[in-house]
Order: C-alpha cells, then structure tokens, then sequence
C-alpha cells in the first residue's frame, strides 16, 4: 500500500515537472495574464449564464459588455443543482437549460469568439458537467475557440493538482480558485502558488447575489489578503450589485465582478438596451 | 482488496470532497475531528446507551418461518422497523447529534425526501435541544403531510425548496447553501452514505451497528455469525450499507442491494442508479449518477420517496464496480406486492423502501437451508395511502 501512495506520488510528480517545464517554454500567456500584467487596478468583470435569456445571445452579450467597457467576462454554462448559486443566477440556469443549452453547443457558439470580442473570457460552471465533456477535451476546446481560463466552484484543490492542473496547463487554461472569509492563511498561500492570473475573493459566507456590507468584518478581511502580498492579483466577488459596491471592493482588489445584478437586469425584449444601461453607472 | 475509505477519502475510483471553498472549512473540521470523536470511549458509552434506552436497540433478528416455508430458505428480517421513530434513519441522526454537541455546534440543518431522515433530525433535536431546521422539496412536503406535521410537532424549522425539481436532491442543495451561509455554529446532519468525505464513511459507521448486531444474532441463532445473502435497499444507501458493513471482508457472503426500478427500468420512470447512471460528481462526492449526456442530473422516480434519488453513496459504486456487491432492481409493482405479501405472511408492514429487498427474494434461487437476511428498514405506517390506493384497500 504504501510503495502504490509512493509511486503514484512519482508519477505525478515527474508528470507534474515535465508539464510545468513545457508550460513555461512552449506557451505564451493567455489574454487573461496579459491583461493583469497591464492593469491591476479598476477592473471590471461581469458574470452571465450561455443560453440565457435565448439560447442564441451568448456572442451578442459578450460583445455588447466588451463595448460597454467590461474588462473580462465569465461565461457560465448551466448546471441543473448549483450549489453555490442564489436565487437568480439558479433561474437563470434552468431557464438557460430549458432552453436547450449544453456544454457542447456552448463552444459551438463560441466558434467564432475571437473574431467578435477581444477581451479575457473565462467559463464557469460545475465540474460534473466538465467531467462528462473531458477535461482534456474540454481544455483542448477552450484553447481552440480563445477561452482564457476557468471558474470550477466545485472542484477542490487537491483534485485539481492531483489530477487536472497537468492538462490545464498544458493548454494553457488558467484555473481560478476561489477564497472566502473563512480561508485560512495557509490554504490562501497554497492556492497563491497553484494560480496563474487571479484570485476569486467571495466577499462573505453566502452564494451568489446578496449584498455586499462594507462591514468592519468583511474590510479586515480584504485587507488581511491585501496584506499577504501574495502573487497572484486578487478579484471580488459574490454581492458586488452596484458602482457603490463595486468602488467598495476596489479599494482592496484589482477589480470587481458582478453578477446576479446584471443577469437580473437583462431585459429579454430589450437585450442590447438594457446592457448598456446597466453598465453607464460603471463606465 | 480496500472496500473502505481511504486516507484521501476515496473508495477506489469514487468519494472525495467536491465541495465549494464556501464549504470547505465546515467538511475540513469535520474530516479532521470525526474518527476521534466516534472512537473517543464516552462518545460510545453515550452513543451506545441512547441506542438502547432511546432507540430500543438491538433490534430483533427475526426468522420469518411462513416466508421461509415458502422460498426453501431460512428468510431473517432485521428489525429497523421497530426502532423509535420507525426506520433505520435514527442509529444515524443520534451518532451526528452528539458528534455536533462535541463540536460545539447550536444549529443542525437536514434535508428530508419522504420525511423520515427529517422525523429523526427533528427527533434529536428536540431529544438534546438545539435548533432544527429541514430543508424538504415543495412537492414532497405536499405528498407527506404527516411527516411534515412530526417535524413541526418537535420544534422544527420546515423550509420548502423550490428551486429545480422542488424534491430531495432540491432539499439538499438548499441545505448546503444553509451551510455556506452559516459556516460556523451549524451542523448538516445528512441522512445517507452520500455527500463529501466524510459523510459517507461517518453515516456508515453509525448505521454498521446493524451488521454488527445481526453477525451476534445469527452466531446465537445458527451457530454461524455468517449468511449466505445479505439483502437491502438501496437509495442513497444507508441501509444497505449498515447492512453490509461487517459482512464486506466476509468474501462468502453475497452482498444484494436493490435499486427502485421505478415503472421498469426502460420506461423513463426510474431509480435504478448503477443500471441507468454514469460515473460522475453529485452533492460533494464522485459517484454513479442518472445524467444526461450533458451531465445535468436526470430526476428519478420511484414509488418510494427514499429511493427517490438519483444517485448512490460512493462507497456502493465502488462495491458495484469491484463485483463485491451485486445491485440490482425492483419496480414499484413487484414491491408493492412484496409489501402485501410480508404483511399477510408474517403479521408485518413493511415502509416500500424495505419492501423492495423482499421482491428480490422471489427472483433468486435457492437449493434449500440458505440462511438469508433481508434488511427491514422502516415501517409501513408512512405508506398506507399508497398501499391503499394501489390494493383498493
């Protein structure tokens, strides 16, 4: 038993080596790191799930947030039991699944991302439905259409590098973990050194689309990962609704994101309009 | 071979935690303290005496001589039926009650299909006096009434989920999300072999004490503590896999779960997880799951609400995927009949869950002084509206 942990231990590592030596000499940095390595300061990224409000605005969205003067944007693609997901964002997946949209017509729509939107682009969503794509195949296909990276709320980190950060990097899809209050400082430093563009910072104990309280709680926490001076930039998220929570958040992080609001905004006879409308108060 | 957990919380190729961060500290304080707490000699004193004066332990080994006279075989009932509370369900919810008190947990959160995991959630909550809350889904609070009103009755807290299909696997993603929002004076009590390690080997522990009992009571009654077959249900597979427990090393025993067919397992209206399911990733642990090619969980049906779901602990697959275990299907026809039969054969109502495993017995062959336990889970008190209309009663 214990020769079987030690050789699976090797493997990984010798497999874990070779991968990180290819990465660092046959692949450029994805749009995502290039953006970073820009501008760390004001960021702003909006959440939307594919398929939603019509199973055919996914490309629309993205270009009209790209005019908006979104600075990345994070594409979910629908799960059926979203654990990690208020209210709006679980109705906006259903709706999204009702209407018919899987992980295969999703990069299907994506074909011709890079012809229309410039800016990083991230997929979130929940692992099982990578697991029945196939990580490779799934790595493989948003290094194909120009994804950046991704948001896996679901998979934990032993996982990751036991198992999926050889592909992910061989790809170059960057993985983005997430952080919360609650994250020890140890376990923050860990998944420092497993990130290659940003950490997710979810501003406090809940899922997706409550309200960020610039409490005293939650500015001491921001501020002790500030203070860790850790490598990676830091992103908040979760409650970030408005320019005032989003000024809130920056003033700590790189930048913001902002999700269940925008999706709550969408308005479906009035698509284009009602984006722009929703991000004047930002940009 | 390694039927159980091991040091990464994997059975084989399934289990692990496949948890949001929001959820990690919560499973990683549970991962660290569970085993030392159970082994911790008063925890068990106290475990063991509640089990004994609350709970009524140890349940009877029953040998069932109409049942055997009729399939050529010596036919023991394990008696989970006569437990407080009316089921298995409550050997679990004890042990999770004191491990949360040790843990210095105020708040227990559960979710609840039929109702019974929610009785005996709402049961030890009131039996130790901490707040209780049971996520149950829209539609399954209007199908169980009664259960319902036990929960309320002992002070708890029933919060409908209405989100996706408003039913268990609803219940349960509500009552994670409960536990994201309040990581750090709640405990979720959940009521299978299910979840992130390490639920499902500290829900298996807890309900091992019906192998353990039954391997004393047929050592006393056959002069062997062994069987030939072990029988149970298998929904999440509580059941099932307290049944087995202490059988798992015993190579010569067969292990049978059975899977709710539902209609057939054809007709689109089924449980039957290792038949109809994939390998993949549900409510925190990688298991066999009913999926669309997409991956999107597929809603299962079955006669009985605790078979009513669509996947199965991850210690099963691994049993299924060895051959160690052998899992097949029963439909709600061949159940309901089961259900019949036990009651006029033996005096005993058996819940339908339980009620499958019995439908098993028709299929299998025997040459004659086989000793068989089938696993009695629960009661049929919950189900007469069902027996009912199904038999025009």
């Amino acid at each position: 038993m214990r020769l079987e942990t030690s050789g699976h231990h090797l493997i990984s590592y010798i497999s874990y080596l070779t991968s990180h030596i290819s990465y660092l000499t046959s692949l450029e940095m994805n749009r995502l790191q290039q953006l970073f390595e820009k501008q760390q300061k004001g960021l702003l990224s909006i959440y939307y799930t594919a398929g939603y409000p019509g199973l055919d605005n996914t490309l629309k969205i993205a270009a009209t947030l790209e005019q908006c003067g979104a600075d990345f944007l994070e594409i979910g693609f629908p799960y059926s039991d979203p654990v990690a997901d208020g209210p709006i964002i679980q109705a906006s997946s259903k709706e999204a699944l009702d209407n018919g949209m899987t992980l295969h017509l999703l990069f299907e729509q994506l074909k011709d991302l890079r012809q229309k939107v410039t800016i990083p682009i991230l997929l979130m969503g929940y692992v099982n439905v990578v697991l029945q794509y196939g990580v490779e195949e799934f790595c493989q296909k948003c290094q194909e259409v120009g994804v950046d990276g991704c948001i896996i709320p679901d998979l934990p980190m032993y996982e990751y590098e036991e198992m999926y950060r050889t592909t992910f990097e061989k790809y170059g899809i960057s993985n983005i973990f997430l952080v919360t209050p609650q994250t020890s400082e140890e376990r923050i430093r860990k998944i420092d050194g497993l990130s290659n563009a940003f950490i997710y910072l979810v501003s406090s104990a809940a899922t997706t689309g409550g309200n960020l309280s610039v409490s005293e709680g939650a500015t001491a926490y921001f501020k002790r990962v500030s203070d860790m001076q850790l490598k990676n930039p830091f992103i908040i998220g979760f409650g970030i609704s408005n320019k005032e929570t989003f000024d809130a958040a920056n003033q700590y992080a790189s930048g913001a994101i902002v999700g269940s609001a925008f999706v709550k905004n969408i308005d479906t006879n009035n698509l284009e309009g009602s984006i722009k409308e929703f991000m004047k108060q930002f940009r | 071979m390694n039927y159980f957990v091991d040091e990464r919380g994997y059975y084989g190729d399934f289990g692990g935690a496949y948890i949001p961060e929001m959820l990690y500290p919560n499973v990683e304080e549970l991962r660290q303290k569970y085993q030392a707490v159970i082994d911790d000699e008063q925890f068990q004193q106290e475990f063991k005496a509640l089990l004994k004066d609350y709970v009524g332990r140890p349940s009877p080994l029953y040998l069932a001589k109409r049942l055997s006279g009729k399939y050529g075989a010596n036919i023991f009932l394990k008696r989970e039926d006569l437990n407080h509370t009316g089921a298995h369900k409550i050997n679990n919810t004890i042990g999770q009650i004191l491990l949360a008190e040790k843990l210095g947990k105020k708040r227990i959160i559960a979710e609840t299909g039929a109702g019974q995991h929610g009785v005996a959630t709402a049961t030890v909550c009131a039996l130790r006096g901490l707040e209780c809350v049971v996520y149950m889904g829209e539609v399954d609070i209007q199908r169980q009434a009664p259960n319902v009103a036990r929960m309320k009755m002992l002070g708890a807290k029933v919060v409908p989920a209405t989100s996706g299909s408003k039913t268990l696997k609803d219940a349960t993603n509500e009552a994670m999300r409960d536990w994201i929002a309040n990581p750090v004076d709640t405990h979720y009590i959940i009521g299978s072999v299910v979840g992130p390690h390490p639920y499902p080997d500290m829900v298996a522990q807890f309900q091992s004490i019906i192998s353990f009992e039954t391997k004393k009571q047929l050592k006393e009654q056959t002069g062997s503590e062994l069987a030939d077959y072990v029988l149970a249900c298998v929904g999440g597979g509580s059941n099932a896999m307290g049944m087995f427990y202490h059988f798992i090393d015993d190579e010569s025993v067969q292990l049978i779960a059975i899977e709710a067919g539902g209609k057939g397992v054809e007709s689109g209206y089924s449980a039957a997880t290792t038949t109809l399911g994939k390998e993949g990733v549900l409510h925190g642990s990688r298991s066999i799951l009913m999926q669309t090619a997409d991956g999107q969980v597929v809603e299962p049906h079955s006669v009985s609400a605790g078979l009513d779901y669509p996947g199965i602990g991850p210690q099963h697959a691994h049993l299924f995927k060895t051959g160690r275990g052998k899992y097949v299907s029963i439909t709600d026809d061949e159940s309901l009949q089961a259900g019949l039969l036990l009651t006029q054969y033996e005096g005993i109502i058996p819940a339908i869950e339980s009620a499958h495993a019995l439908a098993y017995l028709e299929k299998m062959k025997f040459k004659g002084g086989e000793n068989v336990v089938v696993c009695l889970s629960g009661r049929g008190d919950k189900d007469m509206e069902t027996y009912m209309k199904y038999f025009n009663l």
